[in-house]
């Protein structure tokens, strides 16, 4: 029996080192079967609720096909509109009721602790499909699968995180993680967009340095993953200034001139106009493989959690 | 010898060794200010051999509730609540702060879960006793007024 059956995976948090290690191993082992070369019936006859209070394609869907693949079934909802919900229901009681149908609940609700709050009222495993401005869990393995595939380890790897880094949910996640698996960090943003004291403050204590940049152009020669998100218009409330400072973190062909060869860049997607289009024909890029990887990285977490031993 | 700054009350409660400065935020906690049914003395800036300075509060009438002293440990775990009766100390609690409080603050974050309506009880954390540094069970966040989200 794996350490991770009936398991909630609520925060990066709650998943120790060991763990993360764990579920990334199990992801590669099933690649062949997420991509239909082989088959599996690890998980028939279970079932999966994914309760979407909130619209997600990419996380539903991947959640969806890594049960698919596995032999198993899903059933939920991808909105809100049209439930019980909408007439005024709890979270608490909506989660007593999806547990009589289901084995494990995927939940993604546009508010802070949410899944925390699921998990206290079911005794069955709760995953975090994103839960407001908080935690996503599941974004954080699928980007930490990627590196790993990618460059082979953690450790010593130059990461650095670029575009919004405070309001950003994914990059604090990712930040931590990082700092606990050995990774050198550093953090690119706009001066009014910087990461979060709490979150250096957590690699400092992981005894790690890192560094703190406003410009790509000193950090990109030593990189090694360059992960890039979206700067939202929102943030800034003069939008001239906004397209000033997007156009300073765009991930351009010049920029890349003197990078490592191995350097690869990700996001989380959807980008914008974060990075150019002529970079998808590099080799650097890896961000629609790091989409494609949600899918073994789900498939893992969910035969963990719900023991089916593939 | 028994030091006596204001005049005894026969029932009651003293709250002693409160750091000084914040017996304003005691009278808050036992909601003194809206509907006060009997006789409540400050004092503020009292020497104290322990503390240097503290404060005291003293509610006449009344005995305090178990949550009432949960909240008062949360920002003056410190102080001791002195149960009066006919003139005497019946009984003396010391303060010790929990690991978590429950029920008796409520989150910073206006979207976080535990600010909706469900059937749950807000709940912090201990980080640090000292500073005090709480943080929400549910969003993660850490609450950085703790006297201003006292429910
Ligand atoms: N009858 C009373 N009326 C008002 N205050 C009192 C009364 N009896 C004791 N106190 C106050 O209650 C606190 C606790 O009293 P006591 O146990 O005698 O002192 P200490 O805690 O310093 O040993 C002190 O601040 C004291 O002044
Ligand atoms: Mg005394
Ligand atoms: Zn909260």
């Amino acid at each position: 029996m794996s350490a991770f059956q009936g398991r909630d995976v609520l925060s990066i948090r709650d998943l120790s080192r060991a763990d993360i290690q764990l579920v990334l191993r199990t992801a590669r082992k099933m690649v062949p079967i997420a991509v239909g070369e082989k088959r599996s019936r690890a998980l028939e006859g279970k079932i999966l609720s994914t309760i979407f209070y909130e619209p997600s394609t990419r996380t539903r869907l991947s959640f969806e096909s890594a049960m698919a693949r596995l032999g198993g079934r899903v059933l939920g909802f991808s909105s809100a509109e049209g439930t019980s919900v909408q007439k005024g229901e709890t979270l608490a009681d909506t989660i007593r009721m999806v547990e009589a149908y289901s084995d494990a609940i995927v939940l993604r609700h546009p508010q802070e602790g949410a899944a925390r709050l699921a998990a206290d009222f079911t005794e069955k495993p709760v995953i975090n499909a994103g839960d407001g401005a908080g935690q996503h869990p599941t974004q954080t393995l699928q980007d930490l699968y990627t590196i790993w595939d990618e460059r082979g380890s953690f450790e010593g790897q130059n990461v650095v995180l670029v575009g919004d880094l405070k309001y950003g949910r994914t990059v604090h996640s990712l930040a931590y993680a990082l700092a606990e698996l050995g990774s050198h960090l550093t953090f690119v943003s706009p001066p009014t967009l910087e990461m979060p004291t709490e979150i250096l403050e957590h690699v400092k204590e992981r005894g790690l340095s890192f560094r703190i940049a406003h410009g790509l152009e000193e950090v990109v020669r030593d990189a090694d993953v360059l992960y890039v998100t979206r700067i939202q218009k929102e943030r800034f409330p003069d939008p001239q200034e906004y397209e000033k400072v997007a156009g300073s973190y765009r991930i351009e062909m010049d920029l890349l001139r003197d990078a490592k060869r191995g350097l690869i860049v990700m996001h989380p997607l959807p980008r914008v106009t974060e990075i150019a289009p002529d970079v998808d024909r590099t080799k650097h890029a890896v961000y629609f493989k790091q989409a494609f990887n949600g899918v073994p990285v789900r498939m893992a977490l969910l035969d963990l959690i719900l023991g089916g031993g593939a | 010898m028994r030091e006596l700054r204001v005049t005894p009350i026969k029932n009651g409660t003293v709250i002693d060794h409160i750091p000084a400065g914040l017996a304003l935020k005691v009278l808050k906690i036992l909601g003194i200010g809206d509907s006060v049914t009997s006789t409540v003395t400050v004092a503020m800036h009292v020497p104290s051999q322990a503390m240097g300075w503290k404060d005291i509060v003293k509610v006449e009438d009344r005995e305090l509730a178990a949550r009432e002293i949960d909240k008062i440990a949360l920002i003056a775990p410190s102080a001791t609540v002195n149960v009066i009766r006919n003139y005497n100390v019946a009984e003396k609690r010391h303060l010790t702060l929990p690991d978590r409080a429950i029920g008796i603050l409520r989150c910073a974050n206006p979207n976080c879960i535990s600010n909706v309506r469900e059937p749950i009880e807000s709940t912090f954390v201990v980080r640090s006793k000292n500073p005090l540094r709480v943080v929400c069970k549910y969003c993660d966040r850490e609450l950085e007024d703790i006297v201003a989200h006292i429910l």
